[in-house]
Parts: C-alpha cells; structure tokens; sequence
C-alpha cells in the first residue's frame, strides 16, 4: 500500500469539517443504548430498533457514506487530486491506499461504538459480533462509495439513495432485494457470531460474506478502471 | 530529448469542437501557448498532459500516448491552471510527497533542490493555506519539477505572482529550456509570452493559427504591410526617395521621424542602404515597429 498516499488521505479527512460528522451518531447510539438499559427492560424489546434500526441501518451506511466519498470525492471536487494523479502511479496503488483508509475509519469509529453497545445489551460476545458484521460492512459500503465518487458527480447523494431507498425502504417491503443489501449481509455475519434473537438474518453467511466480496471487489476494480479514465473537466481559458 | 508531439488532434463536446485537428511537435526549448479567452488552450494542455482523451487524433509524449498511460509522468511536470492544492500540508510536506510519489531515490534531497529553485526555502515549513497565490504557485511548481523533468508543462505559471516572483520564474523556464528541456507554458498575457520565449504555438478557436518563432511568422504575413520606424539626417529627402521604391506601400512623416509600410520586407531592408548611400543620407534609426508579439496576434486573431 501507497503510505504517502494513505497518509494524505487520513490528513485530508481528518482535516476537514465533514469529519465532525462522525461523532453525532455514535454518541447518540450509545445514548440510547444506556438510556434504554437505565430503564430496566428487556432489551428484547428495544435492541433491534437500537442495534439495527439506529447502528446497521443508519450510522454504519452514514459514516461510510461520509468517509467512503470524501477520501476521493473530496479530492475530486476541490481539484487536488491533479497533483496525485499525475504521477507514475498505477492506478489501483491509489484506489487501495484510498480503499484501506476509508475502511478503516468507518470500521473503528463504527465498531467501537457498536461493540460498546453490544456488551452492554447483552455479551461481549455481542459485542464482538457487532464488531466484526461492522467491519465487513465498512469494506463493502467503501467499495460502492469509493466507486461512486468516480461515476457520479453526486457521490452523496446517490449513496444515500441507496442506503435510504434500496436498503432501508425496498428492503423492508421486497425481501429480494435484501440479496443486494450490505445492511443485510452485517445482520447475518452477526447473527452466525452471536445467534440470538435480538438480530434477525434473512440472508445465509455464505451468501453474504460472498456479496460482500463482490460489492468490495466489484466497487475497487470499477474504481480502478474508472480513474484510469480520470478527465480534468475541459474548461477553456 | 523528449518532445511532445500532437498529430491531427481534435477534441469536441457533442456538437462543440474545442480543438480542431491541430498537429504540432515541440521539442527542446520554451515554448509559448498563446490565445485569446476560449481558444481552447486548456484544453490542449490537458489532453497533453493525460488528462483529456483526444476525440480523434494522436498525441504521444515522449513517444508513448498520453491518455490512460501514468507513466508518462516520470518525465513530465505539470503545473495546472487550478490553484487546488492540499493546503492542510506545509510547502516541506507537499513537495517531499510528490518527491516521494515519483519514488525518487533521495526524496528529502530532490524536494530541497526543488524548494530551493522557486526560492520557498523560507517558508517551507508553513501550511500551503496560509500562503499568498504566488507562493501557493511556486510552491506548486516546485512539486512538478521535483523529478526534474524533461518535460514541463505550466498552464498560466505566472498567475498571483509579483514582478519579482514573474522575474524569476522566467529565469528559471529560461534555464530549463536551456539545459534542453521541453517547456510549454500558455498564457494571454502577451509580455510575458515575448519575455520568456521567441516560439509560440497560437491557438485561435481551437485551431493552430500560427507556429514557430513569432519574427518569422511576422515576416511570413505578406499581406500585411511591415511597418517601421525611421529616423535620418534628412527625413524628407529620404521620403522623396523612397517613394519611388516598389516594396514601399505608403509613408507618413512628423517631427518623430518617418513611418513606412512596406510589402516586401525583405526588398525593403535591402533597397534602404542603397537609397540611403546614393542620397548621401545618414540612417540614424530603423525599427520594425510591430514585429512585437502583441501586432503578430492581433493580425492573427483578426486574420
């Protein structure tokens, strides 16, 4: 992995304003997690709603989206990805240095909130599963995210449509879709951790873990592909 | 020697086309990209520089095609028209990155000589954001000649930048295109065009409207007349004379001498000595009076 790269990357996000939105829904996770817990009631009844509705609905896909279009998109926007690419770099030395950092902060400020909130719902090895289903999540939304930067000029915008739209909406109401949902795919991986009733699987680990692969896979090698092609728009002077 | 070389390029935009099968070779030397707002080219520069896929057409850098092709960079710098840069970093960061980029062998060593040649030692070790345009221009200068390369490519280099910086900068293109290297800067500015370099390319309406040392294209423009300034011991008797010359197409005389357009550029330049030998006439003074680059483009703008 390019560390020079990496290392302007991690400088670059954490340097920016947008990074402050990584607090915000972890804290308000682990809130309601203590509140509800405060409150003495089995978390039968309010886990789910917290541990997936708030931490594998929201605030994994959020922090993703957040993390996943502003390694790139960022540098896109404001130009100075200019003064990366041209380099005698190959491309894919770029997009994995960018792919390694976006995972990994979504994984550590997702995971250790999660984790958190699992121990405290019900195990650590709960927690521990929360972890690990964040993990895999983080490399498949960065994936899609890193890809989207490089097809749309609203990365945001349409990250969101499909975290809001395909994932939360449709996959509620048509169970096909869920085949196509990194949500469902962290739902399962912590369910074959910790098999309890406080999460629900509706997709088999398998299945997952190989959809996971692909979305990362998928997302990386298009990313690739794509920045080879990268044109700086053609404004005339 | 690397030369950058430009076969029946264009490139267009659905239904606008921004370059119109231009070719052209540049080779060891500073060159200057001349043309007015919109000509089309940063668009050229883009399409040299790998960052723009010809529509139709080839152009190669060093022999290799630019598009899709990042190795080209080993012997190319490019300095960019827009002023992003990563402004979190100090000058230091910045420029020993790209030193580090390039995966030169002594990174620390290359980004000080770099630093030192656009003289931002001083300020080096201050964020990029907290600097003025000029400095964030040198600064950026120096990251595209930290691998010293053959090739330099500047879109608008001397933007933001004071009279000392633009000074020096020129001395320094000067020197690279001295030492054999192939620099290429546009500009519409055209002072700083005739400063630094005597070839131009001149892009008009995304066409290649003249090429080579802008003198010679001058005096290849044999439809407009070349005027020149005169001054004689006896201005009016040299008038007289010179009407009855054939290369001489009008001439207006005022206490500041003699104006004369004449056809024929070099029948004139020959025919004056004689004249002024068989009068018995002293020349004191004789200027062509817009070989400047600012008369060349305009005739070529206008033409």
């Amino acid at each position: 992995m390019n560390l020079t790269i990496a290392g302007i990357t991690a400088r670059g996000l954490f340097g920016r304003r947008r990074f402050l939105l990584l607090f915000p829904l972890p804290l308000l996770l682990l809130v309601l997690t203590l509140a509800a817990k405060g409150a003495n009631v089995d978390p039968v009844h309010w886990a789910p709603s917290v541990i997936d509705g708030m931490g594998f609905a929201v605030m994994v896909p959020v922090m993703a989206l957040i993390v996943g279009t502003g390694v790139l998109g960022s540098e896109i926007d404001d130009g100075t990805v200019v003064h990366i690419l041209a380099k005698p770099l190959p491309r894919h030395e770029i997009i994995v240095a960018k792919l390694v950092v976006a995972a990994g902060i979504t994984a550590v400020s997702s995971a250790v909130p999660m984790f958190i909130a699992g121990v405290l719902v019900d195990s650590v090895r709960f927690g521990i599963a929360l972890a690990v289903a964040c993990l895999v999540a983080a490399l498949g939304y960065s994936g899609v995210f890193l890809a989207m930067s490089l097809l749309t000029r609203r990365p945001v915008l349409v990250g969101l449509l499909y975290v809001l739209i395909w994932e939360a909406l449709l996959g509620n109401v048509l169970s096909g879709t869920r085949v196509l949902s990194i949500h469902q795919y962290a739902l399962s991986v912590t369910h074959a951790i910790a098999p309890n009733d406080l999460v629900k699987a509706h997709v088999g680990l398998p299945a997952a873990l190989a959809m996971s692969a692909v979305f990362l896979i998928g997302g990386t090698l298009l990313a690739i592909d794509r920045l080879r092609s990268f044109s700086v728009a053609g404004e005339t002077s | 020697m690397k030369i950058v070389e430009l076969t029946n390029v264009s490139r267009w935009y659905g239904n606008v086309v921004a370059i119109n099968n231009v070719t052209m070779t540049l080779g060891s030397g500073v060159t200057g990209l001349l043309g007015p707002n919109g000509a089309g080219k940063t668009t050229l520069l883009h399409m040299m520089s790998g960052f723009l896929a010809p529509s139709q057409g080839e152009l190669l850098v060093g022999g290799e095609p630019a598009w899709r092709n990042p190795g080209i960079y080993r012997h190319l710098g490019l300095v960019s028209e827009r002023e992003a840069v990563h402004g979190f970093l100090t000058a230091w960061e910045f420029v020993l990155a790209s030193a580090k980029l390039h995966r030169l062998p002594q990174p620390e060593r290359a980004a000080r000589r770099a630093i030192a040649l656009v003289e931002m030692a001083d300020a080096q070790d201050r964020r990029i954001e907290t600097f003025s345009k000029g400095m964030r221009q040198r600064t950026r200068v120096a990251a595209a000649l930290v691998h010293d390369p053959e090739i330099l490519l500047l879109d608008e280099p001397f933007n933001g930048m004071d009279p000392r910086q633009r000074l020096h900068m020129m001395e320094l293109l000067h020197q690279m295109g001295g030492s054999g290297r192939t620099v290429l800067f546009s500009s519409h500015i055209l002072e700083e065009v005739e400063e630094v370099s005597g070839t131009v390319q001149v892009i008009v309406a995304g066409r290649l409207a003249a090429s080579g040392d802008y003198r010679t294209i001058r005096r290849l423009m044999t439809h407009r007349p070349h005027v020149f300034a005169i001054r004689s011991t006896d201005d009016r008797r040299l008038a007289v004379a010179l009407m009855h010359e054939d290369s001489v197409n009008g001439l207006d005389i005022d206490q500041g001498g003699l104006t004369v357009r004449a056809g024929d550029y070099g029948a004139f330049t020959r025919a004056l000595p004689k004249i002024a030998l068989r009068e018995g006439l002293r020349v004191r003074q004789l200027i062509p009076s817009d070989e400047s680059l600012e008369s060349v483009f305009s005739y070529l703008i206008t033409a």
